[in-house]
């Protein structure tokens, strides 16, 4: 228990420690934070009347983020596979990594989730036997399950060796070993199941479609290692955690071949919808090209898709992929256009026309952007706390024995 | 709702967000004004503090009443899992806060679904000429409220010569009946299969014995995924503290149907509980000037609905989903 102690409060003292431009992120971040906290005191106050939400365009912005940020966690299955059950070298030095976005990125869905709510203080009454938890029947429950169920593994499994590594203790297999592999089904269960979320909904053509699942999971193995390709730079720069050249060749294969599955799974939905349109087709025109004088989505989707093509075309050349620069400014690229895609590309389209035919677009306000920002800044919070508190105690400069004199030299931004 | 609208909440505001004063209590009007009175008796100092010790003791005495009331209604069960005797409670509370906030007295009703009944209803296309009667009797019947204009029916506009409620319009403004036009009525349809029901995560929407899909208003968490499944567009978001002023207050109310809605959670058309589960019909048929409107028991024999069912050519929207509505469509 006393090892424990000095195991978070050490944690905490390399957490508060840092160069100028740790503090400066952090700082920011805070203050994004703190103006997402405001906006949400006004709608609490208020309602979701203050955001752009309708009961034509009944979810936006919120919901959008949150199903992107699903894939996002599940992403560090593609880490995790072959770190811990391949045995690879080069990702088990980085497999913490992942699962610190996979934490972050969960924290971030908790929150979009409890943002978009009416009625947050009645979260309880999803609790099973106190409140009335609907499973199996609701999506929505299972995917209270997923979520949180994903969440304690990515808390606990890195904590478990974490925690070791302080100790000085070797982190035994068979301890954790039974966990890794639950994560990795875990991991494609939590995007299936917010694929099944929508696809399951006969209402809404547009996201009534069996490729919804491989198509989450295609985006997500995409837009998920490109963001921790970039973190990687980031921590390779800015600390002693050197980053290997070999794991950002493995890291593009895996995002180059994900990307190309799903521009070709795109492609198949596109193909449906416009070669004989129907009724149900409605949407998608909406999105791409506009319906009946209605149009906003058309430039954002269009970006997205631009985007999504050059990104999957330049790091389908090897040599392209191979230079470190244009490699980040690609994963990047991906990350927004996939971000696009399957948020606000894919959530709003879903309620236009309405199940009536009627259409009434959907724009989000001011206050609505700045809780989305501040949970994106909680999110980047999180997983640069985590980060900042692993790396030490993975090279070793962050142990039981002299955890108050050892902490220097490990700085990144 | 524009991109700056958030920044004058006092403009949504205006149009009566405001919680109705209570026209018994000694304070009355608004907080604003009770604040000057304040300030007014600390000049005024003794004789008016005696006053203020009149009246202060009951407004807190009042408040720490409503404080109670919230408490226990946080920590309320799910409307389906109570027993009569706690629907009785529930009930009573609900009465009392409307007495404390409102200044009124209501009666809510706890009538559970009689036996041998399954509403239906259908309407008569032929005779339906798109007065939204309907509508105007369903929004004061059931307390909805007017600033968010909640309507819980819609009426399509629909060019004769085709049929389709997508190609309708649901806004028109000009004199009807329209020339060339026919009229076709929304509300939710009471499916049998209802979409809306399996989604809801906390199981604060259900169908009850007698075909009605009902809201437990003090269960549902507000994540508007039944609005998202809900093929007839039939849920409403309360996106914001809805009110009605006390003079337009209907207090026949019934705790599945209209009484007191709550910011943040949904509702819909419930058939007019509180009517119908005493043999009267739902305010829409009544208010209909053309007699479009046939409501009834579809399990009673003699019923008119089952007279419309067995001899007319009788049609659903959306059938292809199998959703079985209870809502049903003809022509003479």
């Amino acid at each position: 228990m006393l090892e424990f102690l000095k195991f978070v409060i050490a944690g905490f003292r390399e957490a508060t420690r840092g160069q100028r431009l740790y503090h400066l992120w952090m700082g920011t971040l805070t203050v994004f934070i703190l103006i997402g906290v405001y906006f949400y005191s006004v709608q609490l106050r208020e309602g979701l009347a203050i955001t752009g939400m309708h009961d034509h365009v009944s979810w936006g912005l919120y919901i959008s983020n949150f199903t992107f940020l699903v894939g996002l966690a599940a992403a560090a299955v593609m880490l995790v596979l072959p770190a811990y059950i391949f045995g690879d070298i080069d990702f088990k030095r980085v497999v913490l990594i992942g699962e610190g976005v996979a934490v972050a990125a969960l924290i971030m869905c908790l929150a979009f989730v409890i943002a978009d709510m009416g009625r947050p203080d009645r979260l309880w009454h999803m609790l099973p036997f106190i409140g009335y938890f609907n499973w199996p029947s609701s999506l929505l429950a299972w995917d209270v399950i997923v979520l949180n169920g994903y969440l304690a593994l990515n808390v606990v499994i890195p904590f478990y060796l974490l925690y070791s590594r302080y100790r000085g203790r070797k982190a035994d297999p068979k301890k954790y070993l039974p966990f890794v592999f639950i994560s990795v089904f875990w991991a494609i269960a939590i995007h299936t199941v917010t694929a099944f979320l929508y696809a399951g909904l006969s209402s809404k053509p547009f996201w009534n479609s069996s490729i919804l699942g491989i198509r989450f999971l295609a985006s997500a193995f995409s837009a998920g290692p490109a963001f921790i390709a970039v973190t990687l730079y980031f921590i390779d720069k800015h600390s002693d955690f050197k980053i290997e050249e070999n794991i950002f060749h493995k890291l593009g294969y895996i995002i180059t071949v994900a990307a190309q599955i799903n521009l070709f799974l795109l492609g198949s939905e596109i193909f449906k919808e416009f070669y004989h349109p129907t009724a149900h087709s409605h949407s998608a025109y909406y999105l791409f090209f506009g319906y009946e004088g209605h149009n906003a989505l058309v430039p954002w989707i269009w970006t997205s898709i631009i985007l999504n093509v050059l990104a999957t075309a330049t790091l389908t050349i090897h040599k392209l992929r191979r230079n470190r620069r244009v490699f980040l400014v690609m994963c990047l690229t991906l990350f927004v256009a996939i971000w696009i895609e399957k948020g606000m590309g894919l959530i709003v389209p879903g309620f236009i026309p309405s199940q009536l035919g009627e259409i009434v677009e959907y724009f989000p306000t001011m206050p609505e952007i700045f809780i989305t920002l501040g949970i994106w800044a909680l999110g980047l919070f999180v997983f640069t706390f985590l980060v900042k508190i692993a790396i030490p105690i993975e090279l070793g400069y962050l142990h039981l024995k002299q955890s108050s004199t050892s902490t220097q030299g490990v700085e990144h931004a | 709702m524009g991109f700056f609208d958030w920044l004058f909440p006092a403009r949504r505001k205006a149009a009566g967000t405001e919680q109705p004063a209570p026209p018994s209590t000694a304070g009355g009007g608004s907080y604003n004004r009770s604040v000057s009175r304040r300030d007014v008796f600390k000049i005024l100092g003794g004789a008016a503090l005696t006053a203020t010790a009149c009246s202060t003791p009951f407004s807190s005495k009042e408040e720490k009443e409503l404080a109670r009331i919230g408490w226990e209604e946080f920590f309320q069960k799910n409307y389906r899992e109570m027993t009569q005797e706690e629907r009785d409670q529930v009930v009573q509370r609900l009465e009392q806060k409307a007495r404390l906030k409102r200044g009124v007295n209501v009666n809510i009703k706890n009538t559970p679904p009689q036996d041998g009944v399954l509403f239906g209803y259908a309407i008569n296309l032929s005779t339906c000429r798109g007065y939204r009667d309907c509508v105007k009797a369903c929004m004061l019947e059931n307390n909805l409220d007017e600033e968010m204009a909640m309507q819980y029916i819609r009426v399509f506009e629909i060019k004769k010569g085709k049929f389709d409620v997508e190609a309708g319009e649901a806004q028109y403004g000009h004199e009807v009946p329209a020339e060339g036009n026919f009229y076709l009525p929304m509300q939710c349809m009471h499916c049998e299969e209802p979409p809306c029901v399996p989604v809801c995560p906390v199981g604060a929407t259900w169908k009850e014995e007698d075909g009605i899909v009902v809201v437990d208003y003090n269960w549902c968490i507000g994540c508007r995924y039944c609005e998202a499944a809900c093929p007839y567009w039939a849920r409403r978001f309360n996106w914001q503290e809805p009110s009605i002023p006390n003079e337009k207050l209907n207090r026949d109310q019934h705790y599945l149907s209209n009484r007191d809605r709550q910011k943040g959670v949904m509702e819909k058309c419930h058939f007019c509980v509180h009517r119908t589960r005493e043999g009267r019909q739902p305010a829409c048929a009544e208010a209909c000037p053309t007699g479009a409107r046939i409501f009834g028991n579809l399990l009673d024999p003699d019923s008119e609905i089952r007279w419309i069912l067995e001899n007319k050519k009788v049609f659903r929207l959306k059938e292809e989903l199998k959703t079985e509505p209870k809502f049903f469509y003809f022509m003479d």
